[in-house]
């Protein structure tokens, strides 16, 4: 009944009140790779699995007959997840050291659940993906490092699993993390860091591993505790999409009249010349309110509101940008895209597009290929892309959208489908060319060896 | 707003997270014609109600607020409840759950935990209101079935919640699409620990009810808890009451709510003890969590927050 008690701690110590930035990341490995000890060593040495936590699951996995805890019963929380021993969906996880909290997406293991894998993804700053030291870099590695690099996700961590069962070979690990940095590299990743681990023991998880004396790099987690996850913003141009305008009306407030948003890329300076899109107006900025208090700049992804000195007809749904770089509206988008639900898209279909705040009508006119998840070859004319694919499409919309390219921006060049009938989410939307490796191998490649039939992230 | 960090444009991590919740407040308001605002008295509500006031200020608040009253609150929770009210000038609609038993809608449980009860009249508050989306301050830190939520969670006409068909969630793209009689649970405060509610408390200086810090009153132990004795069904006999110093780690009903032993009684106090704390705080205080290892997803699917 005290919740004061301190004993059973153990790794390292934590103050996670000190703690000032925040990484989201997402994990990718297959089965029996050792993702769920991985990612319950990184809980538990961080004491992010608390005691009531670590006893439900003993007791858990008592009532299953295992001799040991499994630590899967943490992340697989629902009912079906824990009945079938498989797991169903994303789930988020919190974890906090000296340094850094942490946002981690655990997501599940199967070709069929791409969709789960692309939803953490898509919000994740780092990809953590495993490969078994034994088998390398295999199939499945590829195809993680390849939505990694769709999604781009900024930073890919390669951990070498299971170094106990190569002798700890320096040889092995070298040989692994070149070639996986040589692939990644030709999918346009920028940054791959690889780590010798052994998830079982703990060796390069939290603590650096006696075993391991030749390798001199970071362990894992202070590689996720290190890892710059600021990028410079003021080299990105300022999109600000307009998500609610602020009139309150009111007798202290009569005139009062703000656009209130979330800075999707860029800065934002009070005297800064402005266009609307999609109507093309311009203006100057007035005024900038974060939050409450009044700043001369701001920057991505800081909610705040701004003011114009025209009072023009801005509402939810329009982009302001910067007048002397705002990107050119268009109708006709062309994206890769993955497919999320159940039922299929076909060329003809009528959609509704949500591109940041604005939702508008638009028609899939071609779906020109799809990525063969096998050897990651664009095959032509699939004639329709099924729950959990991948491919091209060509749409046209209703109204012109202000959209940039993902591979310049991960937010204003993201959208979805969604079937304007019952609101069900159809495709995530990435707008701009084919990613790098689609694009370099448009012909059936050699078969690689299948050595798994799933893949997870 | 800028964090000790590498770079002049780091946002700290309760900035980041503020950004976030504001982004999620203002999509709703955008997008959906009556968003309501579930509104215990509780830490997490009471974040999400001041991140709220400023995501729309000068402006006043574009939505009402529900409390779903079980009838066994604490009284100090329901003063601070009418005083915040009172003081930012809100709309607030109660769902109450005496009411439903008292005309024979809802029938007591045995076990006397008013907890479960309080779908109902939260379902009945919604339909009759015709909300479409309701906030409430569910965090996914806080339970398993809750680390698996969306952060719009569409409910079917029932108010049903299918894990199995939940809708894949992607960026900050917010999917609020519903046909008639649906509505969208929407939880600003996903990627919230505790710990975060706790520092951004302190941060800002919100007020909370009393009980949250360290008090002596009545207690008496009931399956490991620390419970309050009162009308509602404690204590029976051979429990006895005592005088403790303790505080609340959550607000709910008195049937399930239990204190804590602790001698933390202000905010960084309170913040130190819970960066040491070995449970968690639905561990550490909730009974209805411990009625079975999924009572929380079946709560859920049930149509509970």
């Amino acid at each position: 009944m005290s919740i004061s008690s301190t004993t059973g701690i153990t790794g390292i110590a934590t103050e996670p009140a000190a703690a000032t930035s925040l990484l989201r990341f997402a994990t990718a490995g297959s089965v029996d790779d050792g993702k769920s000890t991985l990612v319950g060593r990184l809980l538990h040495d961080s004491k992010s699995v608390l005691a009531d936590q670590l006893e439900a699951v003993e007791h858990a996995s008592r009532d299953r007959g295992h001799d040991a805890p499994d630590l899967a019963l943490l992340t697989d929380g629902l009912r079906a997840e824990r009945e079938q021993g498989i797991t169903i969906d994303v789930a988020y996880r919190y974890f906090a050291t000296a340094r850094r909290r942490f946002v981690l997406a655990d997501t599940p293991g199967h070709v069929q659940y791409t969709r789960n894998m692309v939803t953490g993804a898509s919000t994740a700053e780092l990809a953590l993906v495993l490969v078994d030291a034994r088998h390398g870099v295999v199939e499945q590695t590829r195809r993680h490092a390849a939505v990694a690099a769709l999604l781009r996700v900024p930073h890919l961590v390669l951990a070498v699993n299971k170094m106990d069962l190569v002798d700890w070979s320096e040889a092995v690990f070298a040989r692994i993390a070149e070639e996986f940095t040589a692939y990644a590299g030709s999918l346009g990743v920028p940054d791959v860091t690889a780590i010798p681990v052994s998830a079982l023991a703990g060796d390069n998880v939290v603590t650096p591993s006696a075993h391991l004396d030749w390798y001199g790099g970071p362990t894992v987690l202070e590689h996720l505790e290190t890892v710059p996850v600021v990028a410079d913003p003021t080299g990105d141009p300022a999109r600000f999409p307009v998500q609610y305008v602020i009139r309150p009306r009111t007798t202290g407030h009569p005139d009062y009249r703000g656009y209130a948003g979330r800075i999707a890329s860029g800065v934002l300076r009070v005297g800064e010349r402005v266009t609307v899109l999609p109507s093309g107006r311009t203006s100057t900025i007035t005024a900038i309110d974060a939050l409450g208090t009044p700043v001369d700049v701001a920057w991505a992804p800081q909610s705040v509101t701004i003011r114009l000195a025209d009072d023009l007809d801005v509402a939810r749904g329009d982009l302001i940008a910067p007048a002397a770089d705002a990107p050119e509206p268009v109708r006709d988008v062309e994206a890769t895209v993955c497919h999320v639900a159940d039922r299929p898209l076909r060329e003809g279909d009528r959609v509704l597009l949500k591109h940041t705040t604005r939702t508008v009508k638009a028609v899939v006119k071609a779906l020109p290929s799809r990525l063969d998840p096998s050897d990651l070859a664009l095959r032509p004319s699939p004639g329709a892309l099924s729950a959990n694919d991948i491919g091209r499409v060509v749409l046209r919309t209703a109204e012109p959208l202000a959209l940039d390219d993902y591979a310049a921006s991960r937010s204003t060049g993201a959208f979805l489908l969604i079937d304007p009938a019952d609101g069900t989410t159809l495709t995530a939307g990435m707008a701009g060319p084919a990613f790098a490796a689609a694009s370099e191998r448009p012909g059936p490649a050699a078969a690689l060896p299948a050595t798994d039939d799933g893949w997870d992230f | 707003m800028t964090a000790r960090g590498d770079s002049p444009y780091a946002l700290s991590h309760l900035d980041a997270l503020e950004s976030e919740a504001v982004h999620v407040f203002r999509e709703v308001a955008g997008e959906f014609e009556r968003p309501v605002l579930l509104f215990s008295g509780g830490k997490d509500s009471v974040v999400m109600l001041h991140t709220a006031l400023k995501a729309f200020a000068p402006a006043p608040l574009p939505f009402a607020l529900l409390h779903v009253d079980t009838g066994h609150n604490f009284p100090e929770v329901l003063a601070y409840r009418d005083r915040v009210v009172a003081r930012h000038g809100l709309r607030l609609h109660i769902a109450s759950v005496q009411r439903f038993i008292d005309d024979g809608r809802l029938r007591e449980r045995p076990d006397g935990t008013r907890n479960p009860l309080q779908t109902v009249p939260l379902l009945d508050a919604i339909e009759r209101h015709r909300f479409d989306a309701v906030f409430g301050g569910g965090r996914r830190d806080e339970e398993k079935a809750r680390a698996k939520e969306r952060v719009f969670s569409l409910r079917d006409e029932f108010g049903g919640w299918d894990p199995r068909r939940q809708r894949p969630e992607l960026w900050d793209l917010y999917n609020g699409r519903h046909s008639p009689g649906e509505h969208v649970r929407v939880f600003p405060l996903s990627n919230w620990t505790e710990l975060d509610v706790w520092q951004y408390i302190a941060r800002e200086g919100l007020e909370l009810p009393s009980i949250y810090y360290a008090h002596e009153r009545e207690v008496f132990a009931r399956s490991g808890m620390w419970l309050t004795p009162g009308e509602w069904g404690g204590p029976r006999d051979g429990e006895r009451v005592e005088r403790r110093v303790v505080r609340y780690r959550t607000v709910g009903d008195m049937s399930c709510t239990g204190a804590v032993e602790s001698d933390a009684a202000t905010v960084d106090r309170v913040i130190e003890e819970i960066a040491a704390s070995r449970l968690t705080e639905r561990g550490a205080t909730r009974a209805d969590d411990k009625l079975s290892e999924a009572a929380m997803e079946d709560r859920k699917r049930e149509g509970y927050f």
